[in-house]
């Protein structure tokens, strides 16, 4: 971001008044960035020093014995995220494939502009259509019958509840499917029609076409795509919240309560009493932070080797 | 220029009524060719927009037929009835016969057969974002060959394209790595692998620069005695040099439909037109 700055080499001019102010728009960024880390970091002093690294690793919340770690709710976030992902991304790209579709015409416009919408709904409202409407349909319709089938493995061991980490993943799926088809629909739009043509001049069927050549080509701004709806499942906190169960274990069965780091400090953090318990809070929102961060840093590395290989 | 020109250079009409016949030696015809594709009034459409009106030409087996014409006249529309293309718009339809031995490809089903017995090369090379070898064995594995069979055809299709020299030892490499030239090569290849018997071309020198085009042209003359080769190009000079028979096409003026101007084998085209609207347009008066 600094390197906007920099003036193109061996035509140095002082500054003027418009870069100056760009670049000092540009910083506010990263500055602020910054500033919120130090912040957090401060306001959860107390907590940092006393429970040092162990924080990360205990399974602990107990505000009464002033017993805190995070392990449980980081497990929360990411399964909530990772199974979410999983679920809306078949949707999402399917959505997107038909999307990009030239030959859909009408039905085309009108599903498209529904995608959209999608995006638009405030997530308290998911949340409460999750909670009364999604939930217990889920529950008798697919929880349970599962359960009932499959019950004695351990994952999917009941009892089936509607508030559930299963439940909170669903949710999560829906809240993302906008993201997911839109952006991948643009992506699979911008991807060469010569492709398309030669593939099919080969004598390919769609399905090939669109296994061999479409998605390996738009394979990377899918993944981008990817990238920014699980950025928005780990984060999402009100929806959540709302159906999870919030029960701060790490769960044995995709059915059973779980809580997430933002549902915990959304939930706690007015009745939170004493230093130590606020300051645990604040310190799960850091590490909520690091978590963000560090699945995007590993998503860039993801994405840079895979085109390094692709242009070796 | 590389390569002797034909002397219908646009630029200067006026010494054209003069020289008609061309300073370069045209390719003799070997002798008369069975017929490979038989178009028998063949009308297509683009919605309600009639682009090819009645049009009936017969391309000789294993010879290089070019079709020649201004832009808009129906080229690309006629060449991607041969191997229906026009499937993927949506709305076009083709009225009347094109025959492909006993095959009515107007009408058939069998699509993927279609497809392996009648090729395409486009004007812009289009790599698969796979590797080389993976673009080339994209047909035949679609054909459900084994893996021995895909790797024996791909590395023919590569050497008969005239490109295995320079990229055997990288395979494995993006197609993507490869210059203009070589992945328009890649593209013959391409369609190569499953030894169809005709090959369509639309202008595939046109994104290429004078070297790249040379190779191309000499590839096509190297397969012209084992592939029905249908070319299209907007360059006389190639049609002159790579082509045995022309067909020359020009839009309707009044209803912009494209129709079949004349065809013969292509001394005779160029040196002895028959009809003065092809004249006028290889000694460059319009068009
Ligand atoms: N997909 C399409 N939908 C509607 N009309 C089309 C389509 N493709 C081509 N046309 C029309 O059909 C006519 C013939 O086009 P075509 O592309 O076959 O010409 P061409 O001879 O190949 O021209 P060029 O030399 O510029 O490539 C033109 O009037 C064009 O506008
Ligand atoms: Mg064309």
């Amino acid at each position: 971001m600094i390197r906007g700055l920099a003036m193109p080499r061996g035509r140095r001019r002082p500054p003027d008044g418009f870069r100056l102010l760009t670049g000092l728009v540009a910083l506010a960024a990263p500055i602020s960035l910054v500033l919120i880390v130090v912040l957090l970091a401060q306001q959860g002093a107390p907590a940092i020093w006393h429970y040092g690294l162990g924080f990360l690793t205990s399974r602990a919340w107990n505000p009464v014995s002033l017993d805190f770690g995070a392990l449980a709710f980081i497990f929360g976030t990411l399964a909530t995220s990772l199974i979410a992902l999983a679920l809306a991304l078949p949707v999402g790209v399917g959505v997107a494939l038909f999307l990009a579709e030239p030959s859909a015409g009408r039905l085309r416009g009108a599903i498209g502009i529904g995608v959209e919408l999608l995006a638009a709904i405030p997530s308290v409202v998911y949340g409460l259509w999750a909670f009364y409407v999604m939930a217990p349909f889920v529950l008798i319709h697919v929880e349970q019958p599962i359960v009932a089938r499959f019950g004695s493995v351990g994952i999917l061991s009941g009892p089936a509840r509607e508030t559930s980490l299963f439940t909170a993943s669903l949710v999560l799926s829906v809240m993302i499917l906008p993201t997911l088809a839109a952006v991948s629909r643009d992506v699979i739009r911008a991807v060469p029609g010569g492709l398309r043509e030669s593939s099919v001049a080969l004598g390919a069927t769609w399905w090939e076409t669109t296994w061999g050549v479409i998605l390996p080509a738009a394979r990377q701004g899918i993944f981008g795509a990817t990238v920014l709806a699980l950025g928005r499942a780990l984060g999402e906190t009100i929806a959540v919240t709302m159906v999870i169960g919030n029960r701060p274990e790490i769960p044995t069965s995709l059915f059973a309560p779980a809580y997430t780091l933002a549902s915990v400090i959304a939930n706690e953090f007015t009745e939170a009493t004493g230093q130590l318990y606020s300051s645990a809070l604040i310190e799960l929102g850091l590490v909520l932070m690091l978590v963000t961060l560090t699945v995007n840093v590993l998503a860039q590395l993801l994405v840079r080797s895979t085109t390094r290989e692709a242009r070796a | 220029m590389a390569y002797g020109g034909l002397g219908v250079a646009e630029s200067k009409p006026a010494d054209y009524p003069a020289r008609r016949v061309a300073p370069v030696v045209l390719k003799a015809l070997e002798g008369a060719s069975p017929t490979k594709l038989a178009v028998a009034s063949l009308s297509f459409y683009y919605g309600r927009f009639r682009a090819l009106k009645d049009i009936s030409l017969d391309i000789p087996e294993k010879r290089v037929t070019a079709l020649i014409g201004p832009s808009g006249c129906g080229k690309t529309t006629l060449l991607r009835v041969f191997n229906r293309m026009y499937d993927l718009v949506p709305k076009a339809r083709a009225e009347g016969s094109v025959r492909l031995d006993g095959m009515e490809v107007t009408e058939t089903t069998r699509l993927l057969e279609l497809r392996q017995k009648v090729g395409m090369v486009f004007q812009r090379p289009s790599p698969f974002p796979l590797s080389i070898y993976d673009n080339v064995a994209f047909a035949p594995r679609l054909l459900g060959w084994g893996r021995s069979r895909v790797a024996e055809a791909v590395e023919t299709a590569i050497k008969d394209a005239a490109l295995w020299d320079e990229v055997n030892d990288r395979l494995k490499d993006p197609a993507a790595s490869l210059s203009g030239g070589q992945q328009q090569r890649l593209s013959i290849a391409r369609c190569l692998a499953v030894k169809p018997e005709v090959i369509l071309m639309d202008e595939p020198c046109s994104a290429l620069d004078p070297v790249a085009t040379l190779k191309i042209e000499d590839l096509i003359d190297r397969l012209a005695r084992q592939y029905t080769i249908v070319i299209v190009t907007h360059n006389m000079q190639q049609a002159a040099r790579v082509a045995d028979f022309t067909a020359f096409m020009l839009m309707d003026t009044e209803e912009r439909y494209g129709q079949l101007i004349e065809f013969a084998p292509t001394t005779d085209l160029f040196n002895k037109p028959t009809d003065p609207r092809t004249e006028g347009y290889i000694t460059g008066r319009f068009g």
